[in-house]
């Protein structure tokens, strides 16, 4: 552990799991400050949520030391639960009740007594945007609503540290937003998120700093700005109406990567206006049309096959 | 607040869970008193006049089966709240919201607790429901006060042991589809005993089988309660199975929620 940071709200080394044969998580150290957000990012199957559930205290691990809101997550299972929040990727909600009375239940379990109860749920209710379902069983809810729920109903202990487990897979992008706005302002509340995505956008947005999963094994960690000077996928792609064009083309541009049957170039880029308007004022030189341009930035498919050297879409063994 | 007072809070709390869960989905609590209510009226109305003429006793018929038969029906209620149970715990722990209440600092058996206690209180609605049918289609029962509490109690706590054993049932598989045939053989259990005929018109394997299965100490002790009749040994071998049955599931329906949920 050290010493020159915030007490860690996460403090893992060696953390282990397997099913049988098959290894999901191989040995991994995770640190998180408290107050900070973190996210853990990887493709189905790397062991995000296996690792979100054993931290979270819902499954055992195999192997590890492990200390989590400053418990020992084998020895003091409960206390660690007294100080978490966890929202996973399927929903945890009870269908049959309705918006309030799912609260209300948080509520009691987390023995806030009636006034304070009552009073907390209205108050989440109104934050979440919710007072108009409170009535209806949450059965009826739609996805961002659930999800928001889910959050709520999360929030109501007041937990110093959350899990969210792919907190925004399947909503839409507008809901996406709203629960990225959701997700600041508890951070600016104090509370320690722990984050698991998919979307290296939403880390982007989000963490302080990432960490990087890959079949049970981190391969990398830093800030978002640092994982991406790793990264170098980012790119411009140039379509030409014909040959020649794209000859033309490929000789002033250099070091591009050409496909003669698609006539396209890729020409790598930051992205930034300058480069692009460099890459233009060229062609326009040799007075070549380009037909049509994309600009293509680093997303987590570029992280994998720089870390990895494999793209997410590969499976994991089973 | 003590350990056992937050135990006792969770509880209450899960149990009004449970209810208000049986109150929106009402279909299965619907399922589980139908279906012993059916039950009697098939055997009073169309097996009753031949087996009440096999009782034996001078009036015979159908309003003495009606009286012989309930007993029976009762426990075939319990058993078929079970299955109810059974399915219940099945669903409830596929669902999100048992993976949230473990990773929240409450009492863990509460869970558990609050279908127990909701499911009693299902069984106890159901079993008036049947005495009052039964009362309609010809049942008699000669009990004192006394023996009306008495037999209210031992109908609570064989609902409260077969309740336990189907919430590990529940639990013991991921499929709710196994959950539902689980309890079957509990179903059929009262009929392979005292239940509907008395257990010396059967063949010698299954009388065997008959006197010394569970509910037939239960069905005596029940029939001699409510209608008269010698109850022995029965009471106690009665009060004996059900805190063994009831002692069994509760240790196995922990252990098993205990277990890592995944996979």
């Amino acid at each position: 552990m050290t010493t020159s940071t915030p007490r860690p709200a996460v403090a893992a080394t060696g953390l282990r799991k397997s099913y049988g044969d098959h290894v999901v998580l191989d040995g991994i150290d995770l640190h998180v400050a408290e107050g900070t957000v973190f996210a853990l990012l990887g493709p189905n199957g790397a062991g995000k949520t296996t690792t979100v559930q054993i931290l979270s205290t819902l499954i055992r691990a195999d192997g590890g030391d492990v200390r989590v809101v400053g418990h020992d997550l084998s020895r003091e299972p409960d206390r660690v639960r007294a100080g978490i929040g966890v929202t996973g990727q399927f929903s945890a909600v009870d269908n049959l009740l309705t918006g309030a009375e799912n609260l209300k239940l948080m509520a009691d379990l987390r023995h806030l007594g009636r006034a304070a109860g009552r009073r907390r749920t209205a108050e989440l209710l109104e934050q979440f945007g919710l007072v108009d379902a409170a009535g209806k069983p949450a059965v009826t809810f739609s996805g961002g609503m659930r999800r928001r729920l889910d959050l709520a109903m999360t929030l109501v202990g007041e937990p110093r540290l959350i899990f969210l487990d792919e907190p925004t897979t399947g909503l839409d992008p507008r809901s996406r937003r709203a629960m990225w706005d959701i997700i600041r302002d508890l951070v600016a509340g104090g509370v320690t998120i722990f984050l698991t995505t998919q979307y290296l956008d939403e880390a982007d947005q989000l963490a302080d700093r990432i960490a990087v999963l890959d079949r049970g094994r981190l391969v990398a960690e830093g800030t978002a700005e640092e994982l991406k000077r790793r990264v170098p996928g980012g790119h411009l792609q140039l379509r030409f109406a014909d040959p020649t064009g794209l000859a033309a083309a490929a000789r002033v541009l250099g070091e591009v990567r050409r496909d003669d049957e698609a006539l396209t170039l890729r020409v790598p880029s930051d992205g930034s206006v300058r480069s692009l308007r460099a890459v233009l004022d060229r062609l326009d030189d040799i007075q070549v049309e380009v037909e049509s341009l994309s600009v293509h930035t680093p997303d987590l498919d570029d992280v994998f096959l720089t870390l990895t050297g494999h793209d997410t879409e590969e499976k994991v063994p089973a | 607040m003590s350990t056992l007072t937050y135990t006792l809070s969770d509880s209450a709390t899960m149990v009004r869970r449970n209810l208000r869960r049986m109150q929106r989905y009402p279909s299965l609590t619907l399922m589980v008193i139908g279906v012993p209510v059916v039950f009697l009226l098939l055997f009073v109305y169309v097996f009753g006049g031949t087996l009440g003429a096999g009782l034996g006793a001078p009036s015979g018929g159908r309003g003495e089966y009606a009286t012989y038969v309930t007993p029976g029906i009762l426990l075939i209620t319990v058993a078929g709240v079970a299955q109810g149970t059974a399915i219940s715990v099945a669903m409830d722990m596929t669902e999100g919201i048992v993976a949230r209440f473990r990773t929240m600092s409450i009492a863990r058996v509460s869970v558990l607790t609050g279908h127990v206690v909701g499911s009693l209180i299902q069984t106890m609605l159901g079993l008036a429901v049947v005495t009052g049918v039964a009362l309609l289609v010809g049942f008699r029962p000669t009990a004192n006060p006394v023996e009306w509490v008495a037999a209210t109690g031992l109908l609570a706590a064989v609902t409260f042991a077969i309740t336990w054993l189907s919430v590990a049932l529940g639990m013991v598989t991921k499929s709710v589809e196994t959950a539902s045939n689980l309890p079957m053989p509990l179903l059929l259990l009262p009929f392979l005993g005292s239940g509907f005929v008395p257990t010396d018109s059967m063949p010698a394997g299954l009388r065997w089988f008959a006197e010394y299965q569970p509910f037939t100490p239960v069905t005596e002790t029940l029939r001699g309660l409510l209608v008269g009749g010698p109850i022995g040994s029965s009471a106690a071998q009665a009060v004996a199975w059900c805190a063994g049955i009831a002692l069994l599931g509760y240790l196995w329906a922990r252990r098993l929620y205990d277990r890592d949920p995944s996979r």
